[in-house]
């Protein structure tokens, strides 16, 4: 039994994750009065783009052929160190928090590495900001992080969404405090709206586009996957971490079951408040977001002054 | 065993001075010196491990001094033998690099001189590690700094280096003044000038004597760690010394200041008040996040590898600093903890930063210029190289599975440990004090994007590159093999950690703690209690796994007849020209505004106009942009200006004229009998 739970937990991220994309799509178009693509357009993106011929340029070397499986794998190693919809499982070996904000890191290394490596200007203004970016997002990701830390007296994941946060009324403040802080940082680190527009080629403004723009077929199939795959693992952590309720706390078929349907509610729920946000908001100019990822820091050291 | 110790430094000093005899003949001389230095670190290696895994404290006097508080003593314990064994594994390689690198010298410069210093210097470093002397150590510390300014005023014919070797001794030497002063007060309450008696005539002290020999031992030690602000020689002559050279010092000589650090503050001058460790806690914090920030604003490949040096002290500091704040408020498991952690940050740096510097050498070696806009693409030209070098970036960015990662993660719980275990003011300090590392990690990882997408990635931006070509055998081996370890030491991160903690426990106040704080298993680092895990090889596996998963089903399942083509990098249409890529001042740019409040950049606009009169017409247009130096300008120049000051107001007291000589003779007159009678 427990093989198969981590059999489905394995593959929950890859398989899921562009249908979050698509749902975030489908609901924009609709705020837009557009009829929208269905949601399972991005699996046939990724489908047709698994597919095609590649172009590769000549000035790149073999940081950008390996960049996009790194990228790529470093996701579904993520996928297995955070608890999605059961409460039982344990991993002290990969599931520290550290582990998965540097893990995440390693990603974003090589990603803005493909950027710089075929010397495009855009490539290299792409890498400049997502790294300013991300750089800036740290202090928040790690706070909040340890602000469930704390109260729960240990950095892995796996023991955090196995305690009832709720049990201690207390701690209430601090974790929305936390949980702010921590949707800013998703924001960022996932490129969206008021950090990036992912739906733009505009030069002016866009970050994460422009680092995969001289990707094609497959590799621009892998580089897209990573990214819906780094948006579902913001999204499970932000749900899971701040709300652990509702996960499956034996392993049983019906709590399973129940546990997944419960975990994909949620998700939907993150999914909805992406797509209303970027719905409603305009992209900040660039200068502005370092106040912004300020914000979620303070947010959150706020919280973590709280916890006593 | 004190035999094999004497081994050890006559294994240098043969190569010093064989050297030296042979600087007629180019080649001999640097293979007698790279021999030597090679076989004295095997040996040295060998020495430090026999003396971890007997955990047997050497001590031993040579007994006919030629001055009575000189005696030639040493004491090699647990520590000690730590530092010998980082010294020695970095040697090792830099003195297997050497072998190569130094060819490029030959017919410029003496290289028996250069062997004659290199070994001199190591031998410096290992009499610092091990007297326990007071004046034996400074004479042991002269030697270290003298030996590595003659290393940084190598290149001679280079004006920049003579300035910075100059820098350098200065600031040494006022560094030395600072640590005499130290054991002069040490000696004056206590009345020796040996490590052992002072230890255990502690309590003589009385609290502000103490105090201020903490500031003394701080500030002179600090000069040498490259604390800010007393970093100032740091950027300057790192690069200017050769690179195996400059690897040395900055993977190994400036840690001897925070080898006498932990050795003063943690063990000698124990029990400590807790506002020591706070100041040390919050120097590592500046030094963290303005080594990083400072080390954005560069394009000299070495100068910025410098800053990163003193970045990583600042981490080190970070670990330290919670050790003495623990072992203040009696708490030995914390203070193990901790202790653990900067000891493997120490090891780790060492070895990355070495591996860079080599990297940087092999680099420069080909390009002749350290300036890292006019690189480029060098990845083609140079592959291993180029792969070391992202190994390197990988460690020092702390991205797992390499050994950086590891350091800092146990450097993060030691500093979480304290907001959780902590009353209210000291708390928030460790709360700034992980926001601080979280924030020099983020933008240590930016840096190093910046670093090597620069120098090895995208297209050539200078004709220099064309003709680069991979460095000779011995340098990549070199490489290669510190690689390997950062590697390594990741993999084996708990294994070595639970050596460290041996290592911790043999200083008095650790030997007591009952139960394993880190308690490691041959898996995972896991910190007591369950508080956190962490397993190397399960997510070095794991990622393998996927990796070879992944690159199966998506090229030869999914996708296997499919075509790549190979054609130019769009740019709308232009021609393409090195210009268009980002330099890595532009890279750096969008961080140093956002900091400007902090790193003061400056902006420059000079336009020639083709007509001064209508000025429409511009013909060239020059933008220079810089970064103030904050330490120059608000703390040398107002002290330098304060002693030319005082100096002038001194000199009123030689005017010239005889009738107040005689009166001064008259005044001395009167004080002296006054002072007998």
């Amino acid at each position: 039994m427990i093989i198969i739970i981590w059999a489905i937990q394995i593959i929950l991220t890859p398989l899921v994750s562009p249908l979050c994309v698509g749902v975030i799509n489908k609901i924009k178009a609709r705020l837009q009065n557009r009829k929208g693509a269905s949601i399972f357009q991005p699996y046939r993106d990724l489908w047709k783009l698994l597919h095609k011929d590649e172009i590769i340029s000549r000035d790149a070397s073999w940081i950008f052929r390996v960049a996009p499986l790194i990228v790529f794998s470093i996701t579904l190693v993520i996928g297995t160190s955070i608890p999605f919809f059961t409460s039982f499982l344990t991993n002290t070996l990969t599931g520290d928090m550290l582990l998965i904000v540097y893990a995440l890191a390693i990603g974003t290394f090589f990603l803005a590495l493909g950027g710089l490596d075929v010397g495009s200007a855009f490539g290299g203004f792409g890498s400049s900001r997502e790294m300013t970016l991300s750089a800036l997002a740290e202090g928040g990701f790690i706070f909040s992080f340890l602000t469930v830390a704390l109260i729960n007296g240990t950095t892995n994941i796996f023991t955090i969404v196995n305690a009832d946060i709720f049990v201690h009324g207390r701690y209430l403040l601090p974790t929305l405090l936390a949980f702010g802080g921590f949707l800013v940082v998703l924001l960022a680190e996932t490129a969206r709206f008021p950090f990036d527009n992912p739906a733009t080629h505009l030069e002016l403004t866009m970050i994460h586009e422009a680092m995969i723009l001289e990707y094609s077929g497959k590799k621009l199939a892998l580089m897209e996957w990573a990214t819906f795959n780094k948006l579902f693992i913001f999204l499970a952590l932000s749900v899971n971490l701040f709300f652990p309720i509702g996960l499956a706390h034996t392993a049983g078929i019906i709590t399973i079951s129940a546990g997944i349907i419960i975990f994909m509610i949620k998700i939907f729920l993150g999914v909805l408040f992406i797509t209303l946000l970027e719905s409603s908001m305009a992209k900040f100019r660039f200068f502005r977001l370092p106040d912004l990822l300020l914000i979620s820091f303070i947010l959150n050291a706020i919280a973590i002054g709280l916890i006593r | 065993m004190p035999i094999s110790f004497f081994i050890l430094l006559s294994l240098f000093f043969v190569g010093a001075i064989g050297s030296l005899l042979l600087r007629k003949d180019d080649s001999a001389a640097n293979i007698w010196s790279s021999f030597f230095a090679i076989a004295g670190s095997l040996w040295g290696l060998l020495f430090s491990v026999a003396i971890i895994i007997s955990e047997h404290t050497l001590v031993f006097v040579i007994d006919n001094a030629p001055l009575s508080l000189l005696s030639l003593s040493f004491n090699i314990d647990l520590l000690s033998a730590f530092f010998i064994f980082v010294i020695s594994l970095i040697a090792l390689f830099t003195s297997v690099y050497a072998i190569g690198y130094v060819r490029h010298y030959y017919q410029k410069y003496n290289i028996g001189d250069l062997g004659f210093f290199y070994n001199f210097f190591i031998l410096g470093i290992l009499l610092v590690l091990t007297a326990s002397n007071g004046i034996f150590f400074l004479i042991g510390w002269e030697i270290m700094s003298v030996a590595s300014f003659f290393g940084v005023i190598y290149d001679r014919n280079n004006q920049e280096n003579i300035k910075a070797g100059f820098l350098y001794l200065v600031m040494t030497y006022i560094g030395t003044a600072f640590i005499t002063v130290a054991f002069l007060l040490l000696y004056k309450f206590i009345g020796s000038f040996d490590f052992a008696t002072i230890k255990s005539g502690v309590g003589l002290l009385p609290i502000g004597v103490k105090n201020i020999i903490f500031f003394a031992a701080l500030i002179g030690f600090g000069f040498k760690a490259g604390i800010i602000p007393l970093h100032t020689w740091l950027p300057a002559a790192h690069p200017a010394a050769p690179s195996h050279i400059s690897a040395l010092m900055s993977g190994v000589m400036i840690k001897t200041g925070i080898f006498m650090m932990i050795r003063l503050f943690l063990d000698i001058l124990q029990p400590i008040p807790i506002w020591w460790g706070v100041v040390v806690l919050i120097i590592g914090m500046t030094s963290s996040l303005l080594g990083v920030l400072y080390a954005l604003t560069e394009h000299d490949i070495k100068r910025l590898l410098a800053y990163h040096s003193i970045e990583n002290i600042g981490i080190i500091l970070l670990g330290l600093g919670s050790a003495l704040i623990f072992s203040s408020l009696g708490m030995p498991a914390l203070v193990l903890l901790s202790l653990v952690a900067a000891l493997f940050h120490t090891l780790n740096h060492a070895i990355f930063k070495s591996l860079l510097f080599l990297g940087a050498g092999s680099v420069i070696n080909q390009m002749h210029t350290r300036n890292m806009e006019e690189y480029g693409g060098l990845i083609k030209y140079m592959p291993q190289t180029a792969f070391f070098f992202l190994i390197g970036s990988m460690a020092i960015s702390a991205l797992p599975p390499f050994n950086g990662f590891f350091s800092e993660w146990l450097t993060y719980q030691a500093l979480f440990q304290g907001i959780a275990m902590l009353g209210s003011s000291i708390r928030w300090l460790f709360i700034l004090a992980v926001s601080v590392l979280a924030f020099t990690g983020g933008l240590a990882l930016a840096c190093f994007v910046k670093a090597f997408g620069s120098i090895f990635l995208a297209r050539p931006r200078s004709m220099e590159v064309a003709h680069a070509k991979e460095s000779p055998r011995s340098m990549l081996i070199g490489m290669g093999a510190l690689a390997m370890l950062s590697f390594l030491f990741g993999i084996f991160s708990s294994q070595t950690v639970s050596l460290l903690e041996k290592i911790g426990r043999s200083f008095d106040m650790l030997k007591k703690i009952p139960e394993t704080i880190l308690a490691p298993n041959n898996q995972s680092m896991m910190i007591k209690n369950g508080f956190a895990s962490v397993s190397s090889l399960t997510f070095l596996l794991s990622l393998v796994v996927a990796l070879i998963f992944v690159t199966v089903i998506i090229n030869l399942i999914i996708n296997r007849r499919q075509k790549i083509k190979i054609g130019a990098t769009w740019n709308c249409g232009t021609d393409l020209t090195p210009r268009m890529e980002i330099t890595s001042t532009g890279f750096a740019r969008s961080i140093i505004l956002i900091f400007k409040g902090i790193l003061k950049p400056s902006i420059q606009h000079t336009i020639d106009y083709s007509d001064s009169e209508s000025r429409y017409l511009p013909k060239t247009r020059t933008v220079s942009l810089g970064v103030g130096d904050v330490y120059k300008s608000y703390l040398y120049q107002p002290i330098t200006t304060m002693i030319t000051g005082l100096s002038l107001r001194v000199k009123n007291i030689q005017s010239g004229n005889t009738n107040i000589y005689v009166l001064y003779i008259l005044i001395a007159l009167l004080v002296s009998l006054f002072s007998i009678l």
